[in-house]
């Protein structure tokens, strides 16, 4: 055991906590049984943006790795996995691909765990066609705070399962998970790209996709640092997998991620600042070509683009980012273009904002998508009067019906939870069932207090 | 537990009505922060400051003798109750006892030595102790620039100024890797009803002076802050300066 600082992706509110990388099961069960009052957590890859997978002063599993769960394999006739939860969807991609399978779901980073992506139901750019990571499991297998482990299914503990799925590792740790995957002609992507000159074009154009079946990804990175007409211009790239013929050349199938850049150790504080990311904003959307264009991307190019950057999350300097993620129904474009102008109001500058319309929802209670529009944006955590242009949008968020994403929340209050997710809870019910002594806990859920009724 | 943008959830003050605590608490207080707990000797002052607080942070009075150091870590363990974390805890009580004629009975020294430095080293302790099983945590404590160099006027106040500093930056230090870590706090001469009546000295400042320095450095790694600022190179200076020397200052 050793003492660790923490801290999501976002490098904000590090706690300690006492770490153990688990050898086998039975070490996760040892942890976990004897567990103390402030309870332990699994973390993965740490890519949650916020404290979903920290725990100050007790203690978490890290389970990056194959050494927890039943091994790897892909059936090449059927497309299902087996992958145990510490595999990152990166390790999984180089094996699939060059064998004619993608992951079912991708967020924006390829450096996830399988397990993290249940617990946090991610989404990715398909999630209008395809829904989010947790319509795609078949089972896994589950170690509750008692030590015992359980299959779940939707057919076989459905209720515990979906409350699994999206429950932020506070159900149990997920040991292995068996998985469609889709199968794919080649490793490109086909892409149309489009830049759309204002806000209106944007939204216009998203809300067609889907309801043809022509594509099955579609997102669109919105400009907020424009002033005037131009804010919420954009860039909406859509497609999808390429087959053999229109990927060309022998090796169709040829699949060579790299990182090929890291940020510099050090970074000086203001370096992403007002100026500096206005300037990004005009040459990302300078850099899309004016009309529609239709081309062929690599992966990581398309799903995957900061990945080549390693820790870009350190280009904010000490301070830190947070990402505001949150979703508002189909009808809510009003809200949108308010939250929108709130930020822009206040000077706050986004490096990356986008926006994606999302499908209907699932049947996890605590799973973020539904049926609506979803806008990301990130910023830098010292912002001043940043609490409190938060706390307005929130609440504009929640008044519309919204929600936030919890894997990237870092810092709404528990009263946005149980507005947010109506089902919380039922949620809540079915965890205290799965876990009777709050052996789980995070510095997350303390915040939100998701272990509390009120 | 605190949030991602630097709201703590949980302020505690330790002297419910010092003017430079409740300032300090006052800029701490931005939507998120769900308790404020006020502990004090004198439950009505704290309650007339916990009324004139708007928003939805909820207030709570605790009592406590600033003297009994005995009871500090009962006192740690009644505001942390039900496993509520402590985000920051604000140490601002403390006595002055100006004009003290120590010389004509200097068993009076006990008076302001209980609370300034035995009750305050004990509470330091409680709340670091806390705070470790917490993980996480940052304590404020309010010391006094009269600790940096202790001077004629007053030496049993700033000998007991400069023990908590000395002994805070030591505990700081031993906390290296728990997540819990202390700022330092060393205003000048604040006007405030603790020093009404008494001759404003060069670099004065006010409770909200003081309280918007702290709120800057709360969420960052700095161990010492000086209020004003420019009194961090006054005091390095003073500091060095050979006896004969600061003997002649006129400092009054």
């Amino acid at each position: 055991m050793t003492k660790q600082r923490l801290s999501g992706w976002g490098r904000t509110a590090w706690t300690v906590a006492d770490t153990v990388s688990p050898a086998d099961e039975t070490e996760v069960r040892g942890t976990v049984v004897s567990a103390g009052s402030r309870g332990v957590i699994a973390r993965g890859l740490g890519r949650s943006y916020g404290a979903a997978a920290q725990n100050a002063g007790g203690q978490v599993l890290l389970m990056p790795g194959t050494a927890v769960g039943r091994p790897y394999s892909l059936d090449q006739t059927s497309g299902n996995v087996t992958a145990p939860a510490g595999m990152s969807l990166d390790d999984i991609l180089k094996d699939s691909v060059p064998r004619g399978w993608f992951v079912p779901v991708t967020p924006g980073t390829r450096f996830v765990t399988v397990g993290g992506a249940v617990a946090s139901d991610i989404h990715g750019k398909n999630h209008h066609f395809d829904g989010s990571f947790g319509q795609h499991v078949l089972s896994m297998r589950v170690m509750l705070s008692s030590g015992d482990v359980v299959n779940l299914s939707p057919r076989e503990n459905a209720a515990w399962f979906w409350a699994t799925v999206g429950g932020m590792g506070l159900t149990g740790v997920i040991l292995d998970v068996d998985f469609r995957m889709l199968p794919v002609e080649s490793s490109r992507v086909r892409v149309e790209t489009e830049r759309l000159a204002d806000f209106d074009a944007v939204v216009a154009a998203m809300s067609t996709d889907g309801d043809d079946g022509t594509y099955r990804y579609s997102v669109s990175w919105v400009d907020l640092v424009a002033t005037g007409k131009a804010t919420g211009r954009g860039v909406l790239t859509r497609g999808d997998h390429a087959t053999a013929s229109e990927a060309g050349g022998k090796e169709v199938l040829a699949y060579d991620p790299k990182v090929r850049v890291a940020a510099p150790p050090w970074v000086p504080n203001q370096l992403l600042n007002k100026f500096s990311i206005k300037a990004f904003n005009e040459l990302w959307f300078r850099k899309a070509p004016a009309r529609r264009h239709v081309g062929i991307e690599s992966i990581p190019t398309f799903f995957h683009p900061l990945d080549g950057v390693r820790s870009w999350n350190t280009l904010y300097g000490v301070q830190g980012f947070i990402q505001y993620q949150f979703i508002v129904p189909l009808g809510e474009v009003e809200i949108l273009r308010r939250v929108i102008e709130a930020f822009a109001g206040q000077g706050v500058a986004s490096f990356l904002a986008v926006l994606k319309r999302m499908g209907p929802s699932n049947e996890a209670p605590m799973s973020f998508p539904t049926e609506g529009w979803t806008l990301t944006l990130d910023m830098a955590a010292g912002i001043k009067g940043l609490p409190e242009l938060l706390a307005r949008v929130d609440g504009m968020v929640l008044d519309a019906g919204g929600r936030h994403y919890l894997a990237k929340d870092s810092h709404v209050a528990p009263q946005a939870v149980r507005l947010g997710y109506p089902r919380f809870a039922e949620w809540l019910d079915v965890r205290d069932e799965m876990d009777p002594g709050r052996k789980w806990n995070s510095d997350l859920a303390r915040r939100l207090s998701l272990l509390e009724r009120g | 537990m605190k949030n991602g943008v630097g709201v703590p959830q949980n302020i505690v003050l330790f002297g419910g009505t010092s003017e430079i605590g409740q300032a300090v608490v006052s800029a701490l207080l931005q939507p998120g922060v769900a308790r404020l707990t006020l502990v004090a000797r004198d439950l009505d002052g704290s309650a007339t400051f916990g009324d004139s607080i708007e928003g939805d942070t909820e207030v709570e009075i605790v009592r406590f003798d600033a003297a009994d150091h005995s009871s500090m870590a009962a006192v740690v363990e009644e505001v942390s109750a039900n496993g509520r974390d402590i985000d920051v805890a604000v140490i601002a009580h403390g006595v002055l006892a100006e004009g003290t004629d120590y010389y004509a009975d200097p068993s009076a020294v006990h008076g302001l030595l209980a609370v300034n430095m035995t009750a305050t080293a004990a509470l330091l302790y409680a709340l670091a102790a806390r705070m470790r099983v917490q993980g996480y945590g940052r304590i404020i404590l309010l010391s006094s620039v009269a600790g940096v160099r202790v001077r004629k006027g007053n030496p049993v106040y700033g000998a007991s100024k400069a023990a908590v500093d000395s002994l805070a930056l030591a505990v700081d230090h031993e906390l290296e890797g728990t997540g819990v870590s202390i700022l330092v706090v060393r205003p000048g001469f604040v006007v405030s009803k603790m020093t009404t009546g008494m001759k404003k000295a060069p670099f004065s400042s006010t409770p909200e002076a003081v309280a918007q320095i702290v709120a800057r450095a709360v969420n960052s790694g700095t161990t010492i802050v000086y209020a004003p600022t420019v009194l961090r190179w006054v005091f390095g200076i003073f500091r060095l300066l050979p006896q004969a020397v600061w003997r002649r200052l006129p400092l009054g």
